[in-house]
């Protein structure tokens, strides 16, 4: 199990290497460069060429690659072109309030999630189970902007309940914090809870087709027995796949749900750094994201590994 | 063996049917009008051949049924009370406590992620019998009976980390862990290999004895049931053909389809053995060996020769290497070692460098023909390929070479467009065999060809095998683990233990005295329809296991 764990990491940390060439390469074949960004306006072949030997930008891209990656390594990101700050000081607030959005909407879906697909299994084909199957559907089928809208207009504008702005800063308490942010968290957990909620129903009832989920019906077991602990074990390799795809998109995909909030997240400077050409922080951003996704389905790997029994005993 | 008064009856099935649900169309009737009475501590045997009903009426008494079928008919009065009546709720109270049941696969009937104890202690301590402590200790006592090895860390380990003959030992544990008053055996040693099968037999025997425990032994083999059971009830497509005293049963079976059942145990289609010839051995091996990914040796300097007409029997035990030495006469999986000769000129060790005649005059048939023929070719594409590949025939060619095969298998011309899933276990394996012979082989090698199907389908098909050699002129190597078989069918006997070759020659001379120590225990080990053979084997057992021991493993060929 060792090996294959260790061939996961690796793989993993390849993969991240190839992300970081793509990124590279995306940002090169931008139109304009670091230094027409820079010199503006004031542009002339002379000068264009002057600040290029100056940046050291008239080296072939394979070696500003490696110097640039030397960089990253090391911690240093680089500078922003549009603030002059260093850029990992641009992104670290940025980051912690993806983080936050992210986790706080995990920590509500995965479990909810979890549950709903386990009662729908349980009560296979009855109101519930068709219920909650048609609501999920709903859920995934209405794009996230509508959702997050929806909320705002009924829970905000008509109740007055939550407020419609999430406009967090550096210095918000915690708690403020949790009700700032809670419309945004509720839009995204709608949209993954559906994901995980059917797969989880979709592979309890595979594994319950199987001779051993007969054998526990035949032992006098109930039903949410069988399910919770002979099928549900069996079945966790593909949901913790789907989690772990969720979860990288409550990091990577939410800069539509943080435009709708005017939430300050990682989504909403890496588009603004694209349209001021803002690269070093272009080039950060991206390879945050690549890291997340790489690291999350990674651990899913992992942990799908070790979820099976063949493989955490050996004979 | 025990009392049987009328106060000691458990369960009652009278006039019980069963149907399979369908929307439209007829409904299949799988259990029609069957009745009993089981009495405490007595052993009923439900035998009969694949869709006889046997398992539905097994678990039909825990009032289980299959997706799709329903009880429409009849009573299952158990202790007082219909169990057709009884709620949810009830029924789940029954089952386990009061009528346990013993899978025919361990293997796939024990969650694999959980561990064996766990597993076990489930019955008692979900029911509220046991608290777990005791259903634990509980456990680690049936585990003793039982033999298992180990019996207080036995439980801590999970399915895959135990033999399946303990695996299966586990599950009756697994079964008798609340005591319950009911226990159904459904098929339990069918998967096991012969000499597991009589440890495995012996020790349900013991338990349900020591507990007086009534039980259902469902099984398709008269001689095992001979062992265990008080009363045997034939059936068949649904109906009860016989049902009376075992001894009576087996002595003097009172219908036709009884007596074929027992006499197919006693006899069948012999074959003959070839003529003996100068002409060179149309397969030699010298000294095989093979190995996977060059760590575990699998095949250990294997030799023997078949010569055209004969037929070459290799038994062993799973894992002895059977079906490997298939796969590298096959060149499937590529010799590291010694020789192997066709029609006298040495054959490459990998398929892929094997001339297309070669590949020709060696054919294969499997085990599960369900398996072997894609369910979406029909069998004129099936058998037709290789036909088309081998002689290059055109269409119409092929389709008369197909039709000609399926009439030379008994099968009717008109299933040349059907496909497999429209057939009959016996006659897919007919289409196989078909396939094999399309390439007009000299030699076919039978990968337990009869071990899926009934027993009457199975003999058929033997004896279809030894028709095609009297024509033909074929020479088989035959793979199985079922030495009744053998001894009937097969000139010569290769008999394999861990890779090796540990005793062959002319089939006479291996099954007569002296016998090499491991053929006498796997020939003590084919049950008998004699009621006391299983008592015989058990006091002669641990004396024949010391030879094999002794004996080592020197090949005898």
């Amino acid at each position: 199990m060792l090996r294959l764990i260790a061939q996961r990491l690796g793989l993993g940390a390849l993969t991240l290497l190839a992300a970081s060439v793509l990124i590279f390469a995306g940002t090169e074949i931008l139109p304009g460069d670091l230094a027409s960004a820079i010199l503006q306006n004031n542009a002339t072949p002379e000068s264009l060429a002057e600040m290029r030997r100056e940046l050291g930008l008239d080296r072939p891209a394979p070696v500003r690659y490696v110097e640039w990656l030397g960089h990253v390594a090391t911690g240093d990101l680089g500078r922003s072109l549009a603030s002059q700050r260093p850029v990992a000081r641009e992104i670290a607030p940025r980051l912690r309030n993806t983080l936050f959005l992210a986790g706080y909407a995990a920590v509500v879906a995965v479990p909810v999630a979890l549950a709903l697909g386990l009662m729908a299994a349980i009560w296979q084909g009855g109101v519930y189970d068709r219920a909650i199957n048609f609501v999920t559907l709903l859920t995934i089928a209405i794009p996230e902007y509508l959702v997050g809208y929806i909320l705002i207009k009924y829970l905000s504008v008509r109740l007055g309940w939550l407020p419609s702005l999430a406009n967090v800063t550096p210095d918000t308490p915690l708690a403020t914090r949790f009700v700032l942010t809670l419309l945004p968290a509720l839009t995204l957990v709608l949209v993954v809870i559906a994901h995980m909620m059917r797969m989880t129903r979709a592979s309890v009832l595979q594994i319950m087709a199987s001779p051993y989920i007969e054998m526990a019906f035949l032992k006098g077991l109930p039903k949410w027995r069988v399910v919770v602990r002979h099928a549900f074990p069996n079945a966790l390799a593909p949901i913790i796949n789907v989690i772990a795809l969720d979860l990288a998109y409550l990091i990577v995909g939410v800069v539509v749900v943080e435009a709708v909030f005017v939430y300050p997240g990682l989504g909403q400077l890496l588009v603004d750094a694209v349209s001021k050409h803002d690269v070093p922080v272009v080039q950060a951003c991206g390879l945050i994201f690549a890291a997340a996704f790489i690291l999350l389905n990674m651990t899913a790997d992992v942990l799908a590994i070790m979820s099976n029994p063949r493989l955490r005993h050996p004979r | 063996m025990t009392a049987r008064r009328s106060g000691d009856d458990l369960l009652q099935v009278a006039d019980l049917c069963i149907v399979a649900r369908s929307e439209r169309g007829p409904r299949p009737v799988l259990v029609d009008g069957v009745n009993f009475t089981l009495r405490r501590g007595e052993v009923i045997g439900l035998i009969g051949e694949s869709g006889a009903g046997k398992s539905t009426i097994g678990l039909a008494t825990l009032g289980y049924t299959r997706q799709g079928c329903a009880i429409t008919g009849g009573r299952l009065i158990f202790a007082g009370r219909d169990i057709r009546a009884m709620t949810a709720a009830e029924r789940r109270a029954l089952r386990g406590p009061g009528v346990a049941y013993v899978a025919q696969s361990a293997a796939a009937s024990f969650n694999p992620a959980m561990t064996l104890l766990d597993q076990v202690c489930e019955i008692p301590v979900r029911h509220r019998l046991m608290k777990p402590d005791q259903a634990r200790a509980a456990a680690i006592g049936l585990f003793r009976q039982l033999d298992l090895p180990d019996p207080e860390g036995f439980g801590n380990r999970y399915p895959h980390q135990v033999s399946g003959g303990q695996l299966q030992r586990a599950m009756a544990a697994m079964a008798m862990a609340a005591r319950p008053d009911i226990v159904v055996f459904d098929e339990p040693t069918t998967a096991l290999d012969v000499t597991t099968q009589v440890e495995v037999l012996a020790a349900f025997r013991r338990l349900v004895r020591e507990h007086r425990t009534a039980a259902l032994y469902i099984t398709h083999d008269l001689a095992v049931v001979a062992q265990i059971a008080d009363q045997i009830m034939v059936l068949r497509h649904g109906r009860t053909v016989e049902f009376g005293p075992a001894a009576r049963i087996l002595a003097a079976p009172g219908e036709e389809y009884t007596r074929r059942l027992v006499a197919e145990r006693v006899s069948g289609p012999t074959f003959r053995a070839a003529p003996a010839t100068a002409e060179p051995p149309l397969l030699e091996l010298a000294g095989v060996t093979a190995s996977y990914r060059s760590l575990l040796r699998v095949i250990d300097g294997v030799s023997l020769s078949v010569r055209r007409g004969d037929t070459l029997a290799v038994v062993g035990e799973s894992g002895s290497g059977k079906s490997t030495l298939a796969r590298v006469i096959t060149g499937l999986l590529p010799r590291e070692g010694g020789d192997i000769r066709f029609h006298g000129a040495s054959l490459p060790p990998a398929l892929a460098a094997r001339s297309r005649d070669q590949k020709r005059r060696i054919q294969m048939i499997y085990q599960m023909p369900d398996v072997a023929l894609n369910p979406n070719q029909t069998l004129l594409e099936i058998i037709g390929r290789p036909v088309q590949f081998y002689f290059g025939h055109r269409r119409a060619q092929v389709r008369a070479r197909v039709a000609e095969l399926l009439r030379l298998m008994d099968l009717p011309d008109q299933f040349i467009d059907r496909r497999p899933g429209e057939l009959s276990g016996g006659q897919k394996q007919r289409v196989g065999i078909a396939r094999a012979l399309a390439a007009e082989p000299d030699l076919i090698i039978c990968d337990e060809i009869t071990s899926a199907l009934d027993q009457l389908v199975g003999e058929e098909i033997l004896r279809l095998l030894r028709r095609l050699q009297d024509e033909l002129g074929l020479a088989y190597l035959f793979i199985t683990h079922d030495l009744g078989t053998v001894r009937r069918i097969a000139n010569k006997v290769a008999v394999m233990l861990k890779g090796r070759l540990v005793a062959g020659g002319e089939t006479a001379t291996v099954f007569a005295p002296p016998y090499h120590p491991y053929t006498a225990l796997l020939l003590s080990s084919v049950p008998e329809m004699r009621g006391d053979w299983l008592d015989e084997v058990l006091q002669t057992r641990a004396e024949t296991l010391r030879a094999v021991q002794q004996a080592g493993m020197a090949p005898a060929l």
